[in-house]
């Protein structure tokens, strides 16, 4: 199985524990990844101010991914979203292709839409199948709870992200269970974490942050776990931030799926960035069976 | 003596240059933080570091980073090979040409006892580093004008830079080639070196010279007579050889002279080598002389920058050292658009126009705003969205061939401008969110204000929202606007909306508030109604559209399929668009 690794622009810059673990994981599994150094932003920060330098953007990402014959496998979700829509978008709306073929050609690209976009999980979850990541876990956890944060944009709008249920997602939580670690019920599981108005509005965005935070360690979570850039970085970096602006009490580490089921599979910590992480994770360790 | 008067002149109109260039290291401000710091508090913190760096283990880091970095030019082989010998071919061959022809009385003859430039291998070198130039220059040219790299933009400096180096190398060797077949050199050159003085050796001589080295003679053609030639070389050997190799030696000189061929005479009657002796030697004045004022200065910049990020710790360094450093950097970039082609958001330029967008181009218009403030508003918020369109992915910082640390740079500069007071619609997107990460590194006081601004006059141009005391008279339906709104796929589907209010139920914005309609002014079944009876100043003007997540919760439950989150979507677009639109007008 080969694909196309896109990290987008957070990961690089803030969060290269995802792309380690990730890598690690997929190495493991025994997935190609092949590197597209061209491949830009997502589009999805254009989203608000232009409509279609949005799809530009997403559109020149399609466009190499097949000049290659790739698929495109994201990390992130809210790349796994934009990118997906822009696809949507584009395959419906032959004069929007038209017009982004057109400035594309100008270095040798065309968007014809035979690059398919996926998301970390679904590889793992439909390409590779549960079974056969059971069979690489040699540390199982034990009595760990965990908090599955799925993500907006990665289960909405259902009808163009094909990713799971919407409403009774299962995907995420049986990938967690698999570790040996619970997935627990909570309530805000489905909600965003408010990283999209971070710097817009920050009281709102640490408002509902928090009150996820809250919500998880009401159910019982020993940690968070994800699998997006953007709710990791709120999850971790600001809420570090919200425990020093607000003097909020007790707080609830965030870990990259990747870096749990790397854990699982006895992948060296190292590897996995544990210790890069704002709010210590290192703690997780003790659950190993 | 008008040799020695052009190079005083130059050189004292360089250092002069200079003088300036490094008063403005320390002198110009970028970015906020640079703001409350005198020049003379940034030369002592220079000085303060530079002790501290050299009297440390950090040398060794400082030796590293000048061997691999500055001199054999690492960083940009990492980018593209070609880049790196079209560089190396310049600098090199140029510096050589420097150091072992133009100082030569400097440095070559306290090297080389025996120097003379016409003998080997001084000769040879001499046109190999030229060519060695010439072949650089050629690659830049294919680059910029041939392969026509995408977004690698060529400005007025960049033909200068390239023109002055090529008119340099040029007239020397075309220069070279009519000193070679001159018949006036060839007779200056016998009466000062040699010792013949019978006029049968001199014509032997000559007859050589032609034969063998290119000279063109007004007396003397083929064919020659063998014995004359015999006669010719031990004169040669006996006079001329000691100091003079082949000129064949000086390949591109002698091709030259063999190209001129028969028009060598008239060539030199006309004094051709006088006249391109002046080229070439004004061309190096000038070139010399307006150095500090071109992007020339990278040479001397680059190298401050290479070696300082090398060092420098930006939790740790001093705030007037980066100060410093900023405006150093400045100068060190070179114009190469490594940035702007591995930039995250280099595409949108071709949608959005904005040149601002692609960093090496920003940075131009950085080093026009430092040193002049006042250049404008419209220049001042082209620059302000350039500098806000940006995902800090950090990659032109990673790639940047001299090392500038670009990233501070733009976050430095960011702040500054939106400080400033000009709107900045894209603050209400998620380019805001790396200065929400970053907000306990900005003053509290600051951080809100530009993001307050760019609502606040978003909101100043909805009327219906900011008299809520007007009743609406009927039919109010702005069918325009209403119509405006099918960008993306469906999304007039505003139209099937009942207001069942199940979107406002689950918003989680909503959900958030006590008195949600009191924050947000509209709520999102409310906006819908808005757009369909065509009412866009309640659609724009309510503060719900700023503070939507995009999670789509609202859309994902909508039972009329109303696609609600791609609705706001487009009303953010239109009420942007709108705003820049405006705003610039004005």
């Amino acid at each position: 199985m080969k694909f196309a690794l896109f990290i987008g622009c957070n990961i690089p810059a803030r969060l290269q524990q995802y792309e380690l673990s990730a890598r690690a994981v997929l190495g493991n599994l025994n997935i190609d990844i092949i590197d597209i150094p061209e491949f830009n932003c997502c589009g999805y920060p254009m989203r608000n101010a232009d409509f279609k330098a949005f799809v530009l953007l997403s559109a020149r990402n399609l466009a190499l991914a097949e000049k290659q014959g790739l698929n495109v496998m994201t990390l992130c979700q809210c790349c796994f979203g934009s990118l997906k829509k822009a696809d949507h978008l584009l395959k419906g709306d032959a004069s929007l292709q038209n017009e982004v073929n057109t400035i594309l050609a100008k270095e040798g690209l065309m968007y014809m839409g035979n690059s398919e976009v996926t998301h970390f999980l679904s590889v793992l979850y439909n390409d590779i199948g549960l079974d056969s990541i059971k069979d690489m876990i040699t540390n199982a956890f034990k009595d760990l709870n965990i908090a599955t944060h799925y993500g907006c944009h990665a289960l909405r709008p259902s009808d163009i992200m094909q990713f799971d249920n919407p409403a009774t997602p299962v995907l995420f939580d049986q990938l967690v269970e698999i570790t040996g670690a619970k997935s627990v019920d909570w309530a805000l599981k489905l909600e965003c974490c408010g990283a999209p108005l971070l710097g817009v509005n920050d009281e709102l965005s640490m408002d509902l942050a928090e009150k996820k935070l809250a919500d998880g360690k009401q159910a019982g979570a020993d940690f968070f776990c994800t699998a997006c850039s953007w709710c990791q970085l709120q999850f971790d970096t600001v809420q570090k931030m919200i425990i020093e602006l607000r003097g909020m009490d007790g707080h609830l580490p965030s870990i990259l799926f990747p870096q749990l089921l790397g854990l699982g599979m006895g992948i060296d910590q190292e590897a996995l960035g544990i210790k890069m992480n704002d709010i210590d994770i290192s703690g997780i360790e003790s659950f190993l069976s | 003596m008008v040799f020695t008067l052009l190079l005083y002149t130059s050189l004292t109109v360089f250092i002069l240059g200079m003088i300036y260039k490094i008063f403005t290291w320390f002198s110009r401000k970028i970015g906020i933080s640079a703001n409350d710091i005198t020049t003379s508090e940034r030369v002592f913190a220079a000085a303060k570091g530079i002790t501290s760096t050299i009297f440390s283990l950090k040398i060794f880091v400082l030796l590293k980073v000048f061997i691999l970095d500055v001199l054999l030019q690492k960083r940009i082989l990492k980018e593209n090979f070609l880049r790196w010998a079209m560089h190396m071919l310049i600098y090199g061959g140029f510096m050589l040409l420097l150091l072992m022809h133009a100082l030569d009385t400097i440095i070559t003859e306290s090297f080389f006892s025996e120097y003379y430039s016409t003998l080997n291998p001084f000769l040879f070198l001499r046109d190999f580093f030229a060519i060695m130039v010439i072949v650089g220059l050629a690659i830049a040219v294919y680059r910029r004008f041939v392969l026509r790299v995408p977004r690698l933009h060529s400005n007025p400096m960049d033909y200068y830079v390239i023109s002055i180096l090529a008119i340099i190398m040029i007239s020397g060797i075309l220069l070279e080639g009519v000193k070679i077949a001159s018949y006036t050199e060839f007779q200056n050159m016998v009466e000062d070196y040699a010792e013949a003085d019978d006029e049968e050796e001199t014509t032997a001589l000559e007859n050589l010279w032609v034969k063998e080295f290119g000279l063109v003679s007004p007396n003397v053609k083929e064919p020659f007579d063998q014995e004359i030639i015999l006669q010719g070389q031990e004169v040669h050997e006996m006079n001329c050889a000691e100091c003079h190799s082949s000129p064949k030696w000086a390949f591109t000189g002698y091709t030259t002279a063999k190209i001129y061929g028969p028009f060598a005479l008239v060539l030199d009657r006309l004094g051709s080598v006088n006249f391109l002796w002046y080229i070439h030697i004004l061309s190096c004045f000038f070139g010399l002389a307006y150095l500090p004022f071109s992007k020339m200065i990278h040479i001397f910049a680059s190298q401050i920058s290479l070696l300082t990020n090398a060092v420098m710790d930006n939790e740790k360094s001093s705030l007037a050292n980066i100060a410093t450093r900023q405006a150093i950097e400045l100068d060190a970039c070179t114009h190469c658009a490594t940035c702007s082609l591995k930039c995250s958001v280099a595409i949108a330029f071709e949608k959005i126009g904005n040149f601002n967008i692609l960093p090496s181009e920003k940075l131009q218009s950085l080093k026009a705003y430092v040193a002049n403030k006042n250049i404008g508003e419209k220049q001042l918020k082209a620059i302000q969205e350039g500098v806000y369109l940006c995902t800090n992915c950090d990659r032109c910082t990673v790639v940047c061939p001299v090392g500038i640390n670009l990233k501070d740079l733009w976050f430095s500069v960011r702040e500054e401008l939106i400080q400033k007071g000009h709107i900045e619609p894209l603050m209400l997107s998620p380019f805001s969110f790396y200065r929400g990460l970053n907000r306990q590194s900005i003053d509290s006081k600051e951080y809100l204000k530009p993001l307050i601004g760019a609502k606040k006059a978003i909101a100043a141009k909805c009327e219906l929202m900011n008299k809520p005391e007007d009743i609406i008279t009927l039919p109010p339906a702005n069918k325009r606007f209403r119509d405006q709104v099918d960008l993306s796929s469906r999304s007039d589907t505003y139209s099937y909306c009942f207001s069942c209010e199940n979107c406002t139920t689950v918003c989680p914005v909503v959900e958030n508030y006590e008195k949600p309609q009191e924050e947000l002014g509209l709520l999102p079944h409310q906006i819908m109604r808005s757009v369909g009876l065509g009412l866009r100043d309640m659609a724009f003007g309510s503060k719900m559209l700023w503070d939507c997540l995009t999670c789509y919760q609202c859309q994902e439950n909508c039972p009329q399929s109303v696609k609600v989150t791609d609705i706001l979507y487009e009303l953010k677009n239109m009420a942007i668009k709108e705003n820049v639109r405006v705003h610039s007008n004005s």
